[in-house]
């Protein structure tokens, strides 16, 4: 039975599977970035110290950023996306099965790849960033490597998933919901797979020919070879501004559910918040040079970035709004997932007004990799990002693990962490004002930093007790049955049964109007009407295959850092054996017969 | 949904796009060129930040023999033609004919990655290698993709025609062979841009 069950994860193209694994993958990566992080703080707690060597500093400032960033946000946002999109769109399944369980596992294997570097050789040092020259091969060691294989595979993954989520969302609504009855989190997922779509292609070419050069002797990045050093940092931005849209517009999309749920109203200003998600989408593609003002492009390009970053506050400025105007006049509950909802307004504002700050390119020349960029991104992405996973934790937990999350607990874990973000990285800014380098092992004493910097770290502390505490509420709850619309939902994913069948709906609902299910139930109805006579349900079969490529990549990663490139041809072969096995072989799935469904909604 | 039709009599008029899977494909891989599209700008900015980079190895002046490159783009446009023959024999229902002409389309492919060989093979030969210098990176990596990717799309086809050499057309493998002949186009047309951008612009300046 046990060994059924693994080869059933293993194996299973269910989207709900593959959304609890990312979650748990996402988490273990969570931890594993939190716990550089507070290496990292506990070095700069005093100047001068030696809690860890220089070299080291280096290797976790660069983990920690790529960790969060690629292995912790955007797999837990994939996994509460493959979880609930199908749901909120009344989807019996994604697009493409096969497709999503090979972008979890190239993502884990591109994940593990990564962090295995801290065993062999140590991990890459030259900032999540990369910059050439420092992440050539002349200064950066095998950990690079590590770095350029591990995001192509991981990069794969997220690519393959973003499309998925996009082709779900184009042809498997249910039946009446119309683009403009899609709930916040459906399409913000939608505006961020665009995202991915067009972001990454430029990340995997910037991939590639860091690993050409390290490899194989390259030289688009060495100056004397007629190489161009500042074609890295286009590339990289390209993909990289982008990306903090591809993580915010979801966490976006959580607050906005969040916040009408536990108002008990309509998002205020629906299509305004839809038109908002897509002007943010587009300007996050043209403002990638904002991150290169100190490079030299001269003053008209910084100008024409400046701007064009600034006009983002708009649409965001329309978000922060509409999110107040529908809590006014609201029943507010507060619960521990509206607290986290409530706490992001203020605290991305902040972010934000800091943002504009930094997009003030003669500014910029001063705060430019001081602490005050990292106040700022930390502000954006704990602030919004990370608040919006812990609200779509809480808010969605019930549905995803069938139990309950303490509430005291919970509250609990968010004051703490409130306070001790905002302790960590409010006195960042100051700390960046003063001169404080980012990026820098140490610092000396008798400059004014000793105490900000020890503050900081007290803050970072608080973190690290709320998140043990949240551990400690998802084990003490773990008995704690929830029943299937415990917040007395507005969406569709409130009208499944607990915990959910692996063919969703039963009958495919019929949708009427925006949130569904409270429209529903505001006429009076117990269930939503459906488009369809019970019948046979077909499914799609389990596979071992997207496993199996990843393995291969994984493998051939090895021979290509170890330069042992027979192992790399093995590696590719299992890879793309798999894929010849695949389209060779026809596979239709199988069917759910009426008396099984039937006897599901006796039990259920 | 998604029932298995092995032997279904009559096909519909567009029976790529029938089924839901056919038609999620069919969008998907659209989708997919988007991100194509991307990698290749990439590649293509790349190639014209560095193109002058000759760091005192062999220019693109010096090295580039138009006529080899316009018959093998002559080649490769003649490929694309004859998937679109392809295609018109599958809405006819002819799936014989369109075994023929995407065989066809293989065999043009093939000669265009055989003239390409030939012609890095040239390049190398005249003092242009992967390393000599920041062009000679460029270029081969771009013109190098777009050759994996006239490689990979041979071998796909290849594939389909073995795997489907009997039976008829069926509502699973028309969305495969029509995905085939849209990446074909794409390859096509990501190869006029090199041969304006790489070859032309390297010549004339």
């Amino acid at each position: 039975m046990k060994k059924s069950t693994l080869w059933d994860w293993l194996t299973t193209v269910d989207h709900k599977k593959i959304g609890i694994m990312y979650l748990v993958a996402g988490a273990f990566f969570f931890v594993l970035g939190g716990l550089e992080a507070m290496l990292i703080r506990i070095q700069l707690m005093f100047p001068e110290s030696n809690f860890v060597s220089a070299q080291a500093f280096n290797e976790l400032i660069t983990m920690h950023g790529t960790t969060m960033i690629f292995l912790a946000a955007m797999p837990l946002l994939f996994g509460f996306m493959n979880f609930i999109v199908p749901l909120q769109i009344g989807a019996r399944d994604v697009a493409f099965p096969f497709l999503n369980s090979l972008g979890f596992w190239l993502f884990l294997s591109g994940g593990i790849l990564l962090n295995l570097s801290w065993f062999f050789g140590g991990a890459p040092d030259a900032g999540w960033t990369a910059y050439v020259p420092l992440s050539s091969a002349a200064y950066a060691s095998t950990g690079l490597d590590y770095y350029v294989l591990g995001l192509q595979i991981s990069g794969a993954g997220t690519l393959i998933g973003g499309i998925n989520f996009l082709v779900t969302i184009i042809t498997m609504r249910a039946p009446g919901m119309t683009m403009m009855k899609m709930p916040l989190f459906t399409w913000s997922t939608f505006v961020a797979s665009a995202l991915i779509l067009f972001a990454f292609p430029a990340l995997t070419v910037g991939l590639f020919l860091l690993m050409f050069e390290r490899l194989f002797g390259a030289n688009y990045f060495i100056v004397e070879a007629g190489g161009n050093v500042v074609i890295w940092q286009h590339l990289f931005w390209i993909f990289g501004h982008p990306e903090v849209y591809i993580l915010v517009l979801p966490a976006f999309g959580i607050f906005s559910e969040v916040l009408s749920t536990f108002s008990k109203k309509r998002l205020f200003g629906y299509s305004a918040m839809v038109f908002a998600t897509l002007i943010i989408g587009f300007l996050g593609f043209m403002v990638w040079a904002h991150h290169m003002f100190t490079v030299g492009m001269g003053p008209v390009a910084n100008a024409i970035f400046a701007v064009a970053t600034m006009a983002i506050a708009v649409p965001t400025g329309i978000k922060i709004f509409n999110w107040l105007l529908t809590l006014w006049g609201g029943r507010i509950q507060f619960t521990t997932a509206n607290l986290f909802a409530l706490g992001f307004i203020p605290s991305f504002v902040l972010g934000g007004v800091t943002g504009v700050m930094l997009a003030t390119s003669a500014a910029n020349y001063q705060f430019h990799d001081t602490y005050f960029v990292v106040a700022h991104f930390h502000y954006v992405i704990i602030g919004g990002v990370v608040f919006g996973l812990f609200a779509g934790t809480f808010y969605w937990w019930p549905k995803i693990f069938g139990t309950m999350l303490n509430e005291t607990l919970g509250k609990w874990f968010f004051w703490l962490f409130f306070i001790g973000f905002h302790l960590t990285f409010f006195v960042q800014h100051f700390l960046g004002l003063m001169g404080m380098p980012r990026r820098v092992a140490s610092y000396l004493d008798g400059q004014g930093l000793n105490d900000l910097n020890f503050i900081s770290t007290i803050g970072a502390f608080f973190m690290a007790v709320a998140f043990i505490i949240l551990l400690a509420n998802i084990f003490v709850s773990r008995n704690d049955k929830a029943v299937s619309d415990p917040w007395d939902g507005r969406t569709l994913e409130w009208a499944t049964s607990t915990p959910v069948k692996e063919y969703n709906f039963a009958q495919t609902p019929v949708v009427r109007d925006l949130d569904a299910l409270w429209y529903e139930k505001m006429k009076g109805n117990k269930r939503l009407p459906v488009a369809e006579p019970l019948g046979e349900i077909h499914m799609p079969n389990g596979s071992i295959l997207p496993l199996i490529m990843s393995v291969g990549l994984f493998i051939a990663s090895f021979g290509f850092i170890y330069h042992t490139y027979i192992i790399s041809v093995i590696g590719l072969g299992i890879t793309l054996g798999c894929m010849l096995v695949r389209s060779i072989k026809e596979d239709h799935g199988y069917h759910i017969p009426v008396d099984q469904i039937e006897q599901d909604k006796e039990v259920g | 949904m998604g029932h298995a039709h092995h032997n279904s009599g009559v096909l519909p008029p567009n029976p790529e796009k029938a089924t839901l899977e056919g038609k999620n494909k069919f969008i998907g891989f659209w989708l997919f060129l988007g991100g194509e599209t991307v990698l290749f700008a990439s590649l293509f900015g790349t190639y014209l930040g560095l193109r002058n980079g000759t760091a005192g190895g062999p220019t693109a002046a010096e090295l580039f023999h138009l006529p080899l490159v316009f018959v093998a783009t002559m080649i490769l446009l003649t490929s694309s033609l004859t998937s679109v023959f392809a295609m018109i024999a599958m809405k006819k229902g002819n799936y014989k004919g369109m075994l023929v002409w995407m065989w066809v389309t293989v065999a043009l492919g093939l000669s265009f990655l055989g003239l390409e060989i030939y012609e890095f093979y040239d390049y190398l030969n005249n003092g242009l290698g992967f390393t000599t210098s920041a062009f000679g990176s460029a270029f081969y990596t771009l013109v190098g993709f777009h050759g994996a990717h006239v490689a990979f799309g041979v071998a796909w086809i290849i594939t389909l025609l073995i795997r489907y050499r009997k039976g008829g057309l069926t509502l699973t493998n028309a969305p495969k062979f029509y995905l085939a002949s849209l990446y074909w186009h794409f390859i096509d047309v990501v190869w006029v841009f090199i041969f304006t951008i790489v070859y032309l612009m390297g010549i004339g300046g």
